[in-house]
């Protein structure tokens, strides 16, 4: 039996956030009660999201994409206009967790949940995605660049819930990619994960965003990596550069899953390899222009 | 123990009242009100032995809190059941001996029987999507997705409908 707690069923937005004061939001559930039963977690009340009107909705038009706070890891997987829309974090939706999990899972609460091996976070940090907060008091938009501030730390107020993620699909001239590295494909918690933007015009490289989970604090981007891509042909030595670059920037740590060396490594490889797949992959419709 | 509750819930197309304090999950509460076809295994999402569908969408029933499912349709494996009409998959893991002890048959027959649904002919990835979060120790697996791939062409030909 889990600890004793209060749960709020809250009927629509308005009431969540007036329940939110000294409440926690549970959505999937798949942290918190994981984290209640391992007694690892004391919340007194529970605040259910799941009665929120239109909460899972997903928005896609040709520039934009908006997606509700209770949006499911496997709602990502099952809408279709998804793979242009945000194909990094799709491949996340791939390896995250299982089929059960994903269907409880949202995406707002992996987000919030600020663990470095979140698997949706290095694809929306890719894609510079904003995080929508309401609290009773008002509504904020936060760049999720600048949403994490430490270990499973952020911006976000206790009272205060993510009501939604934007960000604006990639153009043509765009490839975003994400790699996680596990043990398995499904059900494993992420040894390294690097999702990757690559945006070209011409014979040069215009943007990029590299972001890496799992080997610092928090996912973070390497920006010294991005800046040295950025405004330059993508030569096979440049990129093997960068990818030093993002290797020196990250500060993984020793754990039963890898080694920090490992780690290192591991991120110097799959930078390189998923910066030169995306160059590639725009190439080609360079090409055919 | 805190206030128990009275919940309605649509329990395998039967309108059910169950009753559950706020902190008991609804593979407890199941299993209290007799559905013992819902496995209990790692209660943190890892083993997909407690898997149920609710509202057709298959989730764990060790991290969903009873309250959370009023008015909602809750299927366990007893669903796909029927005695008249059982649901292919039964008979493809009994011919296929993708049962060895059992105990994690439940959670990959209702995680199966959705992904059936979305993808009628479904390719071995397909399938190692739906089914990766379900543990099986005994089996290696392999005669579990012999025994999908049957239950979909049966499904394909309009076998077992409902």
């Amino acid at each position: 039996m889990l600890r004793e707690f209060e749960l709020d069923l809250p009927g629509d937005l308005q009431e969540t956030l007036t329940r939110l004061p000294g409440g926690t939001p549970l959505a999937g559930g798949t942290n918190l009660l994981v984290d209640l039963r391992a007694r690892r977690e004391e919340a007194k009340r529970l605040v259910w999201l799941g009665n929120i009107e239109a909460f899972r909705d997903i928005k896609i038009d040709k520039a934009h994409v908006a997606i509700g706070g209770g949006t499911t890891v496997g709602d990502i997987l099952r809408n279709s206009a998804m793979i242009d829309a945000a194909p990094s974090l799709v491949g996340a939706a791939r390896v995250f967790g299982g089929q059960m999990v994903r269907n409880q899972a949202t995406v707002a609460g992996n987000v919030c949940s600020g663990s470095p091996a979140a698997d949706t976070v290095p694809p929306l940090l890719s894609l510079d995605a904003e995080i929508c907060l309401a609290s009773s008091t008002g509504v904020r938009s936060v760049p999720i660049d600048s949403f994490y501030s430490g270990f499973k730390k952020n911006q976000r107020k206790q009272d205060e819930l993510i009501t939604g993620l934007s960000w604006s699909v990639p153009g043509p001239s765009t490839a975003n990619l994400f790699y996680k590295l596990a043990r398995r494909k499904g059900d494993a918690i992420t040894v390294v994960g690097v999702a990757v933007t690559v945006t070209r015009d011409g014979d040069r490289c215009s943007d990029a965003r590299i972001a890496l989970g799992a080997v610092a604090p928090t996912v973070f981007r390497a920006k010294d990596a991005e800046a040295m891509l950025t405004d330059q042909p993508l030569t096979e030595e440049l990129i093997d550069e960068a990818a030093r670059a993002a290797m020196a920037q990250s500060n993984p740590i020793d754990d039963i899953r890898a080694s920090a060396d490992y780690r290192r490594h591991t991120v110097h490889m799959l930078t390189r390899r998923l910066i030169g797949q995306a160059w590639r992959s725009l190439a080609g419709k360079e090409a055919d222009k | 123990m805190s206030l128990e509750k009275a919940i309605s819930v649509e329990i395998n197309g039967i309108d059910r009242e169950l009753t559950a304090p706020a902190n008991e999950t609804l593979l407890d509460c199941l299993r209290r009100h007799g559905h013992f076809e819902v496995k209990s295994g790692c209660e943190k999402g890892d083993c997909g032995a407690c898997a149920v569908q609710i509202d057709g969408e298959p989730v764990d029933s060790c991290l969903t809190l009873a309250w959370t499912v009023e008015g909602r349709s809750v299927t366990t494996l007893e669903g796909l059941n029927d005695a008249e009409n059982p649901h292919p998959l039964i008979a493809a893991f009994l011919e296929h001996g993708s049962v060895q002890c059992g105990y994690c048959t439940p959670g990959i027959m209702i995680a199966a029987e959705a992904m059936l649904r979305e993808k009628p002919d479904p390719t071995n990835e397909d399938i190692a999507i739906a089914l990766s979060g379900n543990l099986c120790r005994c089996t290696g697996y392999t005669k579990i997705f012999t025994a999908v791939k049957q239950a979909a062409g049966v499904l394909r030909q309009g076998g077992g409908d409902d």
